[in-house]
């Protein structure tokens, strides 16, 4: 092994790729706009939405209630909703986003209120529809408010306190720092997005300097130098990893900017989306909704063999086919085989344990998961981080196995 | 000086089982010589030249290029050779000092050596045009030159040429053809493979005559001329390939 000679490989391969606008693109471009466009894009398209079911005065029908004024009433004549005469296909109404909601009021509801016996008033909604669901709350409100009301001139009539069916109150208050609001927020979607792009950088390196390089007929110019196959395994290898490394690093930064813009002026705006949600709360603790620069070293320093494992076996598989379209076609379904993991690893209730420790991707999206959220398993991190070690090992040990076999080299 | 004694390479095929490539060829190729390698598409040359070169192990027998063996030494075998053929192409993104400083780096040579070699080799083949341009935009011609310039900067004792005037015009054929007599004139060792009869009758010294992997003839031109009492090269190479039966 010669470092002058894989020094030499690596910084040719890298000019190369850097004056080549496809790897720009996947390596620079792509991870640095996939955060704005996901913070601004979807949370732009995402506050709209909410803001305009907002502005929006729902739609409802009453059934019964005839005989019960006092209740009705007031529900005719509020301005949080508008109301239309209930058809005979209401439900369909529903089904057809044509009416939000539809209360029903029992038969005798205020008489049978003031006898203490009730059928339940029902709510008839559109379950997972967001206007549907936003009636619903002002409709629950309402009937609460007069459960609460009924509930209190009960309790006067009889001169007894409130404090008889509410002897004490529970407060939420948090005590999380804003880093790591923004860590439990963030620390699905952070492992699953890092993991893809570290992916996605090292795809079109490993291809282009393995496979493009046989198609286009310099890998035989290249081979008759006296540097070893070693050094040039190596020299490109580094080269797939900068690039692995690189989108994943710029999709951080990146990441970072959009978050802190992107909390501000959804915080100001008051959206009402998660993030505003996350803002709002971490704002109540005085600051934004940062992540803790801890967490995101660690996620850093966790990262690195992941990624040179991606590259060791995206370059391998690359190695194997003789042009770039039939690499391509290796490496393109591999995506599905790195997202099903990072996924599983988003999942509620899936916390890190031994056997899952040594899942490759899946431990790297569980630990992720959990640093970025202050919780620090020393023993599990050390057993990801070396196996994942392990595993990179084992595929750069194949990359240059392949790059030794005449057979793969020269496949025609 | 290249020794090739009983030089013998297998491909294994899942559907067609072991198929040799070369089978057991043995030639020498002295200092100040061109030796010829004369063979129809898939007799075997390439993989010969690429064994030589070590780009490829042979399956068995030994080849050895200035005294270094091209199984045990094969190092110190490339940083003795030029290698060109058709198929060793340019880095489009690269210029063509960058190209040729590429493979001077890679043979060791440092950057003042490297500078002066390519400023030499530039005006040898008069490059300074086209010495800071991408070589995607390059012309043959000019590609021709670059690969001339890549494969001389470090100036190797033995030169291998697999085909290199293949797809070439009539201008840059000859003027590759130009550059081989001059590797010969300069005492360098060369062999040249090619089907194309007439550049075996204008450039070799001896010849080689490979067909299904096997050398069935070799010798200079005169020798194989008075051996199969034909003038014509094309002649006799039909001959000895008995490609009667084809």
């Amino acid at each position: 092994m010669n470092w002058k000679n894989i020094l030499t490989v690596y910084l040719k391969e890298l000019k190369d790729s850097l004056r080549d606008r496809r790897a720009i693109i996947s390596i620079i471009v792509i991870p640095t706009l996939v955060m704005p466009a996901l913070f601004f894009g979807v949370g732009k398209i995402a506050a709209g939405v909410v803001s305009k079911a907002k502005q929006e005065t729902p739609v409802i029908a009453v059934i019964g209630g005839e005989d019960s004024p006092g209740v009705t009433g007031p529900i005719r004549e509020s301005k949080k909703w508008r109301i239309v005469e209930t058809a005979a296909d209401w439900k369909q109404q529903i089904s057809d986003k044509k009416i939000r909601a539809v209360v029903k009021i029992p038969t005798g509801f205020e008489n049978n209120l003031k006898a203490g016996q009730l059928d339940p008033v029902i709510i008839y909604h559109y379950e997972g529809e967001l206007k549907s669901g936003m009636a619903v709350g002002e409709l629950e409100k309402y009937f609460r408010d007069l459960r609460e009301r009924t509930v209190a001139a009960r309790l006067a009539e009889r001169s007894l306190p409130e404090t008889l069916i509410r002897p004490f109150e529970v407060k939420r208050e948090n005590v999380a720092p804003p880093e790591k609001v923004g860590g439990n927020m963030l620390g699905g979607i952070v492992p699953y997005v890092i993991i893809l792009l570290c992916f996605t950088g090292a795809m079109y390196p490993a291809i282009d300097l393995t496979a493009g390089e046989k198609e286009r007929g310099t890998m035989e110019t290249l081979l008759c130098s006296p540097a070893s196959r070693i050094d040039l395994v190596l020299g490109k290898f580094l080269v797939v990893v900068t690039g692995s490394l690189s989108a994943m690093l710029l999709s951080l930064l990146s990441m970072g900017l959009s978050a802190a813009v992107a909390g501000m002026i959804f915080m100001n705006k008051g959206a009402g989306t998660k993030l505003a949600a996350a803002a709002q709360q971490a704002h109540s603790v005085g600051g934004m909704p940062t992540i803790d620069p801890a967490g995101l070293i660690g996620v850093v320093a966790m990262v690195l063999p992941v990624a040179i494992l991606f590259s060791a076996v995206l370059f391998t598989v690359a190695l194997f086919a003789k042009s770039h379209k039939e690499a391509q076609s290796y490496a393109s379904p591999m995506i599905f085989l790195v997202i099903m993991p990072a996924v599983i690893g988003m999942l509620p209730g899936i916390d890190l344990n031994g056997r899952l420790a040594l899942v490759p991707i899946l431990n790297l999206s569980l630990v992720c998961k959990e640093m970025l959220s202050g919780v620090w398993h020393w023993n599990y991190i050390a057993l990801i981080f070396a196996s994942s070690c392990v595993y990179a090992a084992i595929a750069l040990g194949l990359a240059v196995k392949m790059f030794n076999r005449e057979d793969v080299i020269f496949r025609t | 000086m290249i020794e090739a004694r009983h030089l013998t390479k297998t491909f294994k095929d899942k559907k067609r089982g072991v198929i040799p490539a070369v089978s057991d060829v043995s030639f020498t190729c002295r200092p100040g010589q061109i030796y010829g390698l004369l063979g129809a598409n898939g007799a075997g040359k390439t993989t010969a030249l690429r064994m030589l070169a070590t780009l490829l192990k042979p399956t068995s027998g030994s080849a050895t290029l200035l005294g270094h063996d091209v199984i045990t030494a094969a190092r110190e075998v490339r940083a003795n050779v030029g290698f060109l053929a058709a198929s060793t192409a340019l880095y489009g993104r690269l210029t063509a000092r960058e190209m040729i400083c590429y493979f001077g780096q890679l043979n060791g040579l440092d950057d003042v050596e490297i500078r002066v070699r390519t400023e030499r080799l530039a005006d040898q083949l008069d490059m300074h045009e086209f010495l800071d341009r991408r070589c995607e935009k390059f012309s043959t011609g000019m590609k021709q030159k670059t690969s001339i310039a890549r494969t001389l900067i470090h100036d190797p004792a033995v030169m291998i040429f697999d085909e290199p005037t293949l797809g070439l015009d009539v201008m840059a054929a000859r003027a590759i053809v130009r550059f081989v007599r001059d590797c010969r004139d300069r005492g360098k060792t060369v062999i040249y493979s090619t089907h194309v009869m007439s550049e075996v009758e204008k450039l070799c010294d001896h010849v080689g005559i490979i067909h299904d992997g096997r050398l069935l003839a070799e010798g200079t031109l005169q020798e194989l001329r008075a051996q199969h009492h034909e003038q014509d090269m094309e002649e006799i190479f039909v001959k000895i390939v008995g490609g009667d039966k084809y």
